[in-house]
Order: C-alpha cells, then sequence, then structure tokens
C-alpha cells in the first residue's frame, strides 16, 4: 500500500497550511517587536483576544472578512496595553506580557461562558478565492490556489516583511530600535514611536492569526484555544532571527507535525499527535545543542529606552 | 553591558525599592491601592456580566475561605502551588528565567503516576512508596531542566526560549508516555494506573486537607530561609542582582546558574509528585493545569517573598476554589480567578510606577 | 568670561575676515547639575570656523556633559546656546543636527547590524526606499575628497574602529553640519589612525569647518589643536590661544597645560614625600612576565614588584591595560602566563577567593558596576567578598548580628555617610561608596592593596580622604599599587612609578623632583612608536 496517495498528500497540505497560519502571522509579528527590541510574551493573550472577537464579530456580522478584521482589532487592542506599560512606563516585558496573556484567557473564558455556554454556534464553512487558472492545476491548485484570502495574505507578508526589512527607512529604523536605540535617536527618529508601532503591528497579526484559527480553521471558539500557539510563535521568531522566511518555513514545519497525525489517519496508520509534536522541539533542541551558537537576539532586546541613558 | 541578557526578573522594574520618606498614606495607598483597584476593575467585569460583585466576593470568600469543606479544599490546592512558587523564587533571585515549570512538573508528575502504583502492587510499604515517589519527581524534574541549564551556563543560550521548548516537549512527551506506555488496561479513559487513596499522602487532623500542604509550606520557608539567611542563597542572590559584582567577588557564575537550575526544576518536579500523591492520585490522558505560568504572577506579586508568597497562593488557591463553586451557584466561570491575578499584576506594576515617579520629582 | 572676550577681540584683529567675528556656536555661561554632581560650571566657550578647538581634562571634568548639551541629550540648567551669535535652544539630536551641529560620540553611533548606507540614510521617511546607489555615491565622492576609502555597503560590523569612526565623521559632514564634535576620538584607535585622524582634522577646517576635539591626552591636544580650552572639576580654568599657542615650543605648551590642568600647588607638593628604601619591608607582591589573552588590551610581560610599606604607582593614558591588570592580578581575569607571588607563595593559579584569603585586596574603579550591588544594603556590600566566610556566616548560615556589627564598626571607622546600615549602597553619595569599598578591601589580612582610579569621580574632599586612606594603608605596612590617570595623584601619593602603554610597562622611576618630566617622556616616548 502506498502511503502517498492524492488524498494523504491533500489532507497533509491543506492541514500544515491551516495549522501553520495563525503560526506564521504571530511569527512575523513577535519578529518585528523582537527586531524593534520589545520581547512580547504577551502574544499568546494576543492570538486569543482576536480568535474571540474574531469569532464574534464574524458571528454577529455573518461575515468573515469583518470577523479577521475585528481579530486583528483585538489582537492590537491588547498590543496597546502592552505599549502603554512596556514601551513608555518601561515595566518588565516579560511580566507584563505573562499577565496580559492570563487576563485575556480570563475574560475570554468568561465572555465566551456569558455569551455562548448555552448555544455553542458554529460558522458556516469557510469560503475560498480560488485564483481560477492556477487553482485547477490538479495536487497543488487546491492546495495552494484554493485558499481564504488570509492564507494569501500571510504569504504576501513574508515577502513584504522581507521587502520591508530589506529595503525601506523603516526596515532600518526597526533594526536599530533593537540593536542600538540611542544611534536611533541620535539620528532623530523617535525610539518609543518605532517600537510602540512595531508592537501594534504585532498586536494585529497575531490578532488575526487567532481569528484565523477560530473563523477559518475550526469554525468555533473554545476558551483557551490557542494552546500555546503564541508561545510556539515567539521560539519560531527567536529562532528566525530576524528573517521571514525562516518564520514561514518554521510555521509550516511546526503546521505539517501537527497534520502529520490527521493525514496519517486518513491513511490509516494510528501516531498519537504528541510524538509529531516533539518533534520539531526536540529537532530544536538537538541542533542548538550541537551547533551551541548562541542564538543571536537584538542587543538591546527587553530592554527600556531612555535618553542619555549611555 | 547587555550582551544577550534579558533584564534580570528580580523586580518589576530595576532597583525600586521605596525607602522611608513620603507619608505614610501614600505608603499605605501604594500597598493596598493595587489590591482595591484589581477588585474594583474585577467588580466591573462581574457587573458587565450582570452578577452584583459584592455577592460574587462575600460568596468566594464564604466557601473558600469559610466554611470547611471549602477552606480544606483551598489548603490542599495551596501545596502544589507553593512548590511551584518556591521553584520560581529560586530561579528568579538568581535573575534565571525558568519558564518551563509546566514541562517539568508533568513529566515528574507521569514519572511519579507510573511508578508508585506499580511499586506498591510489587509490595512497598506505603511510607517507602511515597518517600520514593517524591524523590523520583523531584529527580525526573531536575533531569528536564539540565539541558537548559548547561546550554544557559555554558554557550550563554537564552534560558527563554530553551524552557519554553523543553516545556512543549515535555507535555507532549507527558502524553505520550502516557498514552502508550504507562496506560491503565482496566480503565477506558486513557490513564495511568490510580494510586488507592489509602496510599496517598496522609490527611491531616481527621480533616480532608492533604499533608502536601505541610511539605509546600515548609519548603517554601526552608527556600525563603536558604535565599535570606544562608551564604548559598546570598551567592544566588548576588549572581541574580549583578553578575558582574559576582564575578567581582569570585564567584562561579556558571556553576551557581547550574545550580539554581537544578534546585528550581527539581522543585517543580516534587510539586508533580505532591499533586499525584496528594491529590490526583493518576495523570489523565492530555492532563496539564499549567501551574507554572499561572504562579509567576503570583511570585512577583509577593516580591520574590516566599513567606509572602503563601499569602498570594493562599489568596489565588482560595479565588479558584471559591470560583469553583460560584460557577455552579452564581454563573461565573473560575476563569475569574485569572482575571483577577491578571489585574492585580497590572495595578501593581502601575502603584511601583507611580511610587518611582513620585521619588524622582521628590529628588529634583 | 572676560578672558575669551578678550580673545575674541584679538583674533578678530588678527584675521579680519567680517564672517570670523562671530563664532560658529559659543557656550555661554552654561551650568549643568546632577544629583549631588555639578557637571558643568559656568562654562563659556566660543568655536570658531576654520579651527580645532580642543577640549582638555581629566575624567569627571565635565567634557562629557557639555558635548550632551551641545548634541541636543541634555538641556543646561543655566545659561544658553548662541549659534552664529543668536541664541538657540537645543532640545533633541536631531535639532542638533539640523544647526549644523554634528556629533561623533566616544562610543560608536553607528547601528552594527546595518550596512554603512543605511546608517546614513537612518531617519528617512518610513515608507520610502533609500536611495542607496545615490548615497553610496556621494559617500563616494565626499570620502575621495578627503582622501578616505569607504566601502558603503560593508556591514558596519565587519569594520575596524577607526574606520567606523571615519564613516561617522563622513556622516555629520554628509549632513551639513559646520561644528563637527569629536569626542575622545582617539581614545579606541591605534596610533596610526589617530595619526591620520589629525591629518583629516587639518583637512577639514582648511575647508572652514569648526572642530571640537575633546581629549585628555596632553600631546594630541598641543598636536592638533589651534585653540585649547582646559576643563576641571566642571569649570574652565584656562584657554590657550592661537597665537599664544603658535609662539610657543611645544614643551613650553605641555608646560603651560599641566599646570592649567592640575594647579600649580599641587607640582609643589608633590615631591619631598618620597621615602627612603630603607623605611620598606620586603617584596610583598612579586609579579613576573604577566600575560593575558583576553581583554580588550592584553597584558604583555608585565613584571613588577611591591614591598611592604611602598606605594608603587601605575602611570598611563585609560585604556593601555591598567583594568586588565588589575583584574589579572585580582584573578578575575585569566593569565596566559607568568607569575604572581604573594609573600613569596605563588597565587596564580588561585581564585578571586583565594588571592582575597592570600591578603591580596582590590579597590574597583567601577565602584556601582562591580564593586557594590546597588540593591543591597551597606552592611551586604561590606561582605560581598566575604559571602560564606567566619564569623559572618557559620556552618554556611547567615550571622547577622556578626555583619551588622562589622558594618557598624566600618561606618564609624571609615566615616561612611548613611542613614543606617540596610540603606540601600546605591543611595549613597559616589564618596560614600568608595568608603564601603575602602572600607572592605583594606581591613582584615591585607597585604598587598591594588587601587584603580581610586578618586576617579569623586569630590575633593573624599579625594583628600581617600589618598589619606591609601597613604595610610602603607603606612600600615601594606604594599600598594596605585594604578592612576591622574598624575597628580601618582606624584602626591606614590614612591615609584611606572608607565604603563598598550598593555606593557615602560621603566619605572623615583617619585622625586625630576618624576613628572620623566614621566612625560615615558609617555609620549611609547605615544611615538
Amino acid at each position: 500500500m502506498s502511503l502517498f496517495t492524492e488524498s494523504f498528500i491533500t489532507t497533509l497540505f491543506l492541514g500544515a497550511i491551516a495549522a501553520g497560519m495563525p503560526l506564521l502571522l504571530a511569527g512575523l509579528g513577535e519578529q518585528l517587536s523582537e527586531k524593534a527590541g520589545v520581547l512580547n510574551i504577551g502574544l499568546e493573550g494576543m492570538m486569543l483576544a482576536g480568535a474571540y472577537a474574531g469569532f464574534v464579530v464574524a458571528w454577529s456580522t455573518g461575515s468573515m472578512g469583518l470577523g479577521f478584521v475585528g481579530g486583528a482589532a483585538a489582537g492590537a487592542l491588547v498590543a496597546s496595553l502592552m505599549v502603554l506599560f512596556c514601551v513608555r512606563l518601561g515595566l518588565n516585558q516579560i511580566v507584563i506580557g505573562i499577565a496580559l496573556t492570563l487576563l485575556v484567557e480570563g475574560l475570554t473564558a468568561l465572555l465566551h461562558y456569558v455569551q455562548f455556554s448555552r448555544s455553542y454556534p458554529r460558522l458556516d464553512g469557510i469560503t475560498t478565492w480560488p485564483i481560477w487558472p492556477l487553482s485547477r492545476i490538479p495536487l497543488i491548485g487546491p492546495i495552494l490556489f484554493d485558499q481564504n484570502l488570509v492564507v494569501y495574505f500571510g504569504l504576501a507578508l513574508v515577502a513584504g516583511f522581507a521587502w520591508i526589512y530589506r529595503m525601506t527607512h523603516l526596515g532600518s529604523a526597526l533594526q536599530a530600535a533593537g540593536d542600538k536605540p540611542a544611534a536611533l535617536d541620535v539620528a532623530g527618529v523617535d525610539v518609543f514611536r518605532i517600537r510602540s508601532l512595531a508592537v501594534l503591528t504585532t498586536g494585529a497579526l497575531a490578532g488575526l492569526g487567532g481569528a484565523f484559527m477560530s473563523v477559518a480553521a475550526a469554525g468555533v471558539f473554545v476558551p483557551f484555544m490557542t494552546h500555546g500557539n503564541g508561545f510556539i510563535a515567539i521560539v519560531l521568531a527567536m529562532l528566525a532571527r530576524g528573517r521571514p522566511l525562516w518564520v514561514l518555513g518554521g510555521a509550516f514545519l511546526f503546521g505539517g507535525c501537527l497534520s502529520l497525525t490527521t493525514a496519517l489517519q486518513v491513511a490509516g496508520v494510528n501516531v498519537p499527535t504528541d510524538v509529531i509534536q516533539m518533534l520539531p522541539f526536540a529537532t530544536v533542541m538537538l541542533v542548538l545543542l550541537i551547533a551551541g551558537r548562541k542564538a543571536s537576539l537584538p542587543q538591546a532586546l527587553g530592554e527600556s529606552f531612555v535618553r542619555g541613558a549611555r | 553591558m547587555n550582551n544577550q541578557q534579558t533584564v534580570a526578573p528580580t523586580a518589576l522594574r530595576k532597583a525600586t525599592k521605596p525607602a522611608g520618606g513620603g507619608g505614610w498614606v501614600w505608603a499605605l495607598g501604594i500597598s493596598i491601592g493595587p489590591l482595591l483597584a484589581a477588585l474594583a476593575l474585577g467588580g466591573l467585569v462581574l457587573l458587565a456580566m450582570g452578577v452584583n460583585p459584592f455577592t460574587y466576593y462575600g460568596y468566594v470568600v464564604h466557601r473558600a475561605i469559610l466554611s470547611q469543606m471549602g477552606l480544606e479544599a483551598t489548603l490542599t490546592r495551596m501545596g502544589p502551588l507553593l512548590l511551584i512558587a518556591a521553584s520560581l523564587i529560586v530561579a528568579f533571585r538568581a535573575g534565571i528565567w525558568n519558564l518551563g515549570g509546566d514541562g517539568q512538573f508533568l513529566l515528574a508528575a507521569v514519572a511519579v503516576a507510573a511508578a508508585t502504583p506499580a511499586m506498591l502492587t510489587a509490595g512497598v510499604p506505603v511510607w517507602v512508596n511515597l518517600a520514593i515517589g517524591l524523590v523520583i519527581g523531584a529527580a525526573v524534574g531536575a533531569l528536564w531542566g539540565v539541558l537548559p541549564a548547561l546550554l544557559k551556563a555554558w554557550q550563554g543560550i537564552n534560558e527563554i526560549i530553551t524552557t519554553m521548548m523543553m516545556s512543549f516537549l515535555g507535555v507532549s512527551f507527558a502524553n505520550v508516555l502516557v498514552k502508550l506506555l504507562f496506560l491503565d488496561p482496566t480503565t477506558t479513559t486513557p490513564q495511568t494506573a490510580t494510586l488507592p487513596v489509602e496510599a496517598r499522602l496522609p490527611r491531616l487532623f481527621g480533616t480532608t486537607v492533604s499533608s502536601g500542604l505541610i511539605i509546600g509550606i515548609v519548603v517554601v520557608i526552608a527556600v525563603h530561609l536558604m535565599m535570606t539567611r544562608t551564604a548559598f542563597g546570598m551567592r544566588l542572590r548576588l549572581v541574580g542582582a549583578s553578575p558582574r559584582a559576582a564575578v567581582h567577588a569570585g564567584l562561579s557564575v556558571p556553576r551557581l546558574t547550574i545550580a539554581v537550575f537544578t534546585i528550581s526544576a527539581a522543585l517543580a518536579g516534587l510539586s508533580g509528585a505532591v499533586d499525584i500523591l496528594g491529590t490526583q492520585g493518576n495523570v489523565r490522558a492530555d492532563w496539564n493545569p499549567a501551574y507554572s505560568l499561572t504562579v509567576v504572577p503570583l511570585v512577583f506579586l509577593a516580591r520574590l517573598n516566599g513567606v509572602g508568597s503563601i499569602a498570594y497562593v493562599f489568596m489565588f488557591s482560595a479565588l479558584t476554589i471559591g470560583g469553583e463553586s460560584a460557577a455552579r451557584k452564581l454563573g461565573v466561570p473560575s476563569f475569574f480567578s485569572l482575571v483577577i491575578v491578571a489585574l492585580l499584576l497590572i495595578t501593581l506594576g502601575l502603584a511601583e510606577y507611580m511610587d518611582k515617579r513620585r521619588q524622582d520629582r521628590a529628588r529634583h | 568670561m572676560k578672558d575669551q572676550q578678550m580673545q575674541a577681540t584679538s583674533e578678530a584683529i588678527v584675521r579680519p575676515n567680517p564672517a570670523r567675528t562671530t563664532p560658529v556656536v559659543a557656550l555661554c555661561g552654561v551650568t549643568k547639575r546632577f544629583p549631588g554632581v555639578i557637571a558643568n560650571n559656568d562654562v563659556s566657550v566660543q568655536i570658531w570656523a576654520g579651527e580645532v578647538h580642543v577640549l582638555l581634562g581629566e575624567n569627571g571634568a565635565g567634557k562629557s556633559t557639555l558635548i550632551g548639551i551641545l548634541s541636543g541629550l541634555q538641556r543646561p540648567d543655566e545659561g544658553h546656546i548662541e549659534i552664529d551669535g543668536k541664541p538657540v535652544e537645543i532640545s533633541s539630536p536631531r535639532q542638533a543636527l539640523g544647526l549644523g551641529i554634528g556629533t561623533v560620540f566616544q562610543h560608536s553611533m553607528l547601528v552594527p547590524s546595518l550596512s554603512v548606507v543605511d546608517n546614513f540614510t537612518l531617519g528617512g521617511s518610513w515608507w520610502r526606499c533609500p536611495d542607496r546607489t545615490g548615497t553610496a555615491e556621494r559617500i563616494r565622492e565626499t570620502a575621495r575628497q578627503l582622501g578616505l576609502r569607504v566601502d558603503p555597503f560593508a556591514l558596519v560590523a565587519t569594520l575596524s574602529l577607526g574606520e567606523r569612526q571615519q564613516v561617522e565623521i563622513l556622516r555629520a559632514l554628509m549632513r551639513g553640519s559646520r561644528c563637527l564634535i569629536l569626542d575622545e576620538a582617539t581614545a579606541m584607535l591605534t596610533p596610526h589612525e589617530a595619526v591620520a585622524l589629525g591629518a583629516l582634522m587639518r583637512r577639514l577646517i582648511a575647508d572652514g569647518l569648526a572642530i571640537v576635539f575633546i581629549t585628555h591626552k596632553l600631546n594630541e591636544a598641543v598636536a592638533y589643536g589651534d585653540r585649547i580650552s582646559v576643563l576641571r572639576l566642571g569649570k574652565t580654568v584656562g584657554a590657550i590661544t592661537p597665537e599664544q599657542l603658535n609662539a610657543a615650543t611645544d614643551a613650553e605648551n605641555t608646560a603651560r597645560i599641566i599646570r592649567l590642568m592640575f594647579g600649580e600647588t599641587a607640582a609643589r607638593s608633590a615631591h619631598g614625600l618620597a621615602r627612603a628604601a630603607s623605611d620598606f619591608g620586603p617584596v610583598v607582591l612579586q609579579v613576573e612576565a604577566l600575560r593575558t589573552q583576553a581583554g580588550s588590551t592584553p597584558l604583555r610581560d608585565v613584571s613588577l614588584a611591591v614591598r611592604a610599606g611602598e606605594i608603587l604607582g601605575i602611570a598611563g593614558i585609560d585604556g593601555n591595560g591598567q583594568k586588565e591588570l588589575a583584574e589579572a592580578l585580582a584573578g578575575q581575569l585569566a593569565c596566559s602566563g607568568g607569575s604572581v607571588k604573594v609573600n613569596g607563595r605563588e597565587v596564580g593559579g588561585l581564585s578571586v577567593g583565594g588571592r582575597r584569603a592570600a591578603g591580596l585586596r582590590y579597590v574597583t574603579d567601577d565602584r556601582l558596576g562591580e564593586g557594590t550591588v546597588a540593591s543591597f544594603p551597606v552592611a551586604m556590600n561590606l561582605v560581598l567578598k566575604d559571602i560564606g566566610a567566619e564569623p559572618f556566616w557559620q556552618k554556611g548560615l547567615e550571622k547577622s548580628h556578626a555583619i551588622h556589627a562589622q558594618a557598624e564598626r566600618h561606618i564609624r571607622d571609615f566615616d561612611i555617610r548613611t542613614p543606617t546600615h540596610h540603606t540601600p549602597v546605591g543611595k549613597l553619595s559616589g564618596g560614600n561608596i568608595q568608603k564601603v569599598l575602602l572600607a572592605r578591601e583594606l581591613t582584615g589580612a591585607a597585604e598587598v592593596v591594588i587601587f584603580a582610579k581610586p578618586t576617579y569621580g569623586l569630590d575633593v574632599n573624599n579625594i583628600r580622604t581617600t589618598r589619606q586612606r591609601i597613604r595610610d594603608a602603607a603606612d600600615a605596612g601594606k604594599a600598594v599599587l596605585l594604578i592612576s590617570t591622574d598624575l597628580d595623584e601618582l606624584l602626591e601619593l606614590a614612591d615609584q612609578i611606572a608607565v604603563i602603554d598598550r598593555g606593557a610597562l615602560r621603566g619605572c622611576v623615583e617619585n622625586d623632583a625630576g618624576a613628572r618630566d620623566a614621566i612625560g617622556r615615558l609617555m609620549s616616548a611609547g605615544d611615538d612608536q
């Protein structure tokens, strides 16, 4: 019996994209924050806020697109608290990040209970935007070119961020904000503004990723549904070292591992999800142990900026 | 100055110890204000849910502290939480972000849940069995902390990444063990064999309170005394406060880093053992209480003080136990306790910020 | 103030160019206070186009604050700044740039992970793409005009410190700076790079630029300066005009600057203190061919000997291996060769704690960075190097009464001004923090004491107390190694003075009437190499 049937491959790749997309969006966002020198441990909370708000908006308006917008807005809202406490007031980024995650976990669970504990609404199947001639290509077509708009957006974002980082003033400014904020300040750019922008964008992307989980992938909101995805995205961003393409690779490696179980079940092989889930983490730890290279992080990561305090 | 080093987690803000000066009214406000503010904000959330905050808070206090059954449940839950708090205090005071407590906890729990019923059936006396169980828990926890410790001490690799990854790895690995290796064949639910109630940690004075509470309190106080009263604790605090001063004073920072990781992870593992031996009796598949991350705010609220953390753990334990009762009675899910802890942490951060601002103004 | 107005008029007469009757930048009566310190006290300085204006002063004289004010990082408490004779307010680095003041800080202000071009375009509109090819072309063009070679697409992290500095100067020029501030510009450069920088400055002023060159090195001041202002303890204590500079020989100018920097009285009281060799006991500290590989300036075969009761001074420009020498002796820095003996016993293989037990003590110059922990109480900081030792700990348990009793004793004996011994050390003034360090290092079984810049950043009173402590330590029979960048201090205290230069010791002289000149010769001999 051949394992690599068409249905197996399609299930695997579609699953990888569905599971990897939230990681990709949140990971790209976290990468942005880390580039600008803010370690955003509240990512999980931002994703969860997006998952909840995205679901509520999509459910009440009946529009999936508005759901995504709502999710991104909710993520940015949580991020604005991060901006206030960590970028402006200079409180400890790790402690506030964990506090925000707990706050969102608690609040969304409460709200979900109040609104949906009796009705358990579900969203209808996701709408896709097939890109016409390409979507007809066998095997590749249904996987890559018959997807949700957010998937196209996420993929475009990888290219977009790579372009911003390498080609624009903004990219240089972000790099400087994380590596040598004093140099940026002397060059006349407001470090606080750059960092705030980065964190807010992170929040919006994480929120969108969360909304993708609830609106597009699951069709339902469950409390704590992000289930550590935010933290995985943080690890992804730290390991990708500022390269968006690596986040893409990492996100779909993780996503692929998650969907491999389902795909194997389709193929009639029964392997517990957990074994597959361990693979990426085990690989990364092994690489760190053998290569032993310092995971390179921006020099000023986690530090508040104070002008003149050199 | 800041090569690869995130801010040492010794305080919400660096060096903001309030010193004397300034009216006592302000001092009182700064210490009680955040709690009141958090409860008030939480009250707003309750109001939005259509629940009278006073009824809710009153009910929680009544069910979790004033009723005997509730108080016993509250105290029992404190045991593992206190051990986690001890684990975090050792690490954070020494400037190390061990965020991998969940993996250390769960793997230790699975190891203990697998070993102790088996040993019992093999005829090991109950007391010896319990003692071995606690040792296994601590050892497995410590084992799971070794890799991040070595990577940090030798290669300077950021321990936030490594401990979090080891945590995910540990949680998945624990599930694999439960589902594939230690599955109890006698039940249909995927879980390990159950330790009989009479073979668990003894209950205290004819109540239902597990003696895990005693272990928790003894350990957290022992850790507190170790950190504040011994030479070893002093060395750890010095490394945490200023690695450069530690080098200047002749301390071996890598060796202390490994020691800190070992102790912290062992305590997280011990917490898992106590939870299994005292309360759970087995590990169900996909069970992960994620105590570690919820206790992080508590130890910061207690300003990494072991004795102070007992009060906060008690408060949190009561909030969750009372909250669970209130969930049935008043229709407010127990997740409300998370909201209160998070709000408290934020209001406390703001209070410290205001205090700092006030001191700065006073200085100029 | 009056003095400077006179200079201005005299110059106007010498060079009757109307554009040169007002200085490009003028600081008028600038005062800046920090908690407990007056960093700048009524400082007035004028900077003219076509001149290199040297601001000379020891560390802590207020040079950095002055630059901070000019570059918009700090604002003066009193006084103001004039540009082309008009008062201006400089509230941000961007504004300083806009006013034509470009600063090259001592510590590079380039982003190492960006290319040269990207560092130049830093600060452009966010959404635009930087014009990399155009900028690169302009960089090459400007560099060629100045006779520099710069690869615009090189990553800054791959450039040497000298190259980075050239890049920063280029950047300041291309942003339209008319006044270029170079802060301790030669501190990190190799001698060859320093010479190249001097030549570059001459070319720049020929184009009509004004340059402020901040340094604490006398020979550079004389070599590169058209006009020299000397800062001391936050005040301008004297100025030398171009005419005066040109009229005298380099040696005369140097002598004059030394008088301005250190005062005449200090010079007079300096000698006559040297004690006869018969006063000293046996050799206590014996160092032979000490080498290190770590550290920014590796030590090269350092050998020295200090007898009981003797003070051996180590003179030299900062950053020539002083820190490495102190740390290698104390055991903080690994040595790659050589031996360290205390009372004839080899301690080179011992840890910091082992050497301390052998009687070797080290008073660090980085008092808050490594000497003490700001958030720890005074009492704890006093036992920071004795963690676990009797009587403060017994069987690993803290004996707080012993710690507190010792703290009370030290607070009394060393006159440490602190509310209580529970007070966090960070709340104390610099002088009192130094007393905490002195109390910790000078008591107990101290045999050899290494002082690194012991009076750096202290006020006059604390300088006097600290120097008395050093003298007392020697009188009590301890062997003292005094590492200082303050020549005056060495002349006042030391019995013998050696000069350290790029990690190696150059000669050693008796501290007598001719010592100042002899040390000056040793120091400049090193510079010429």
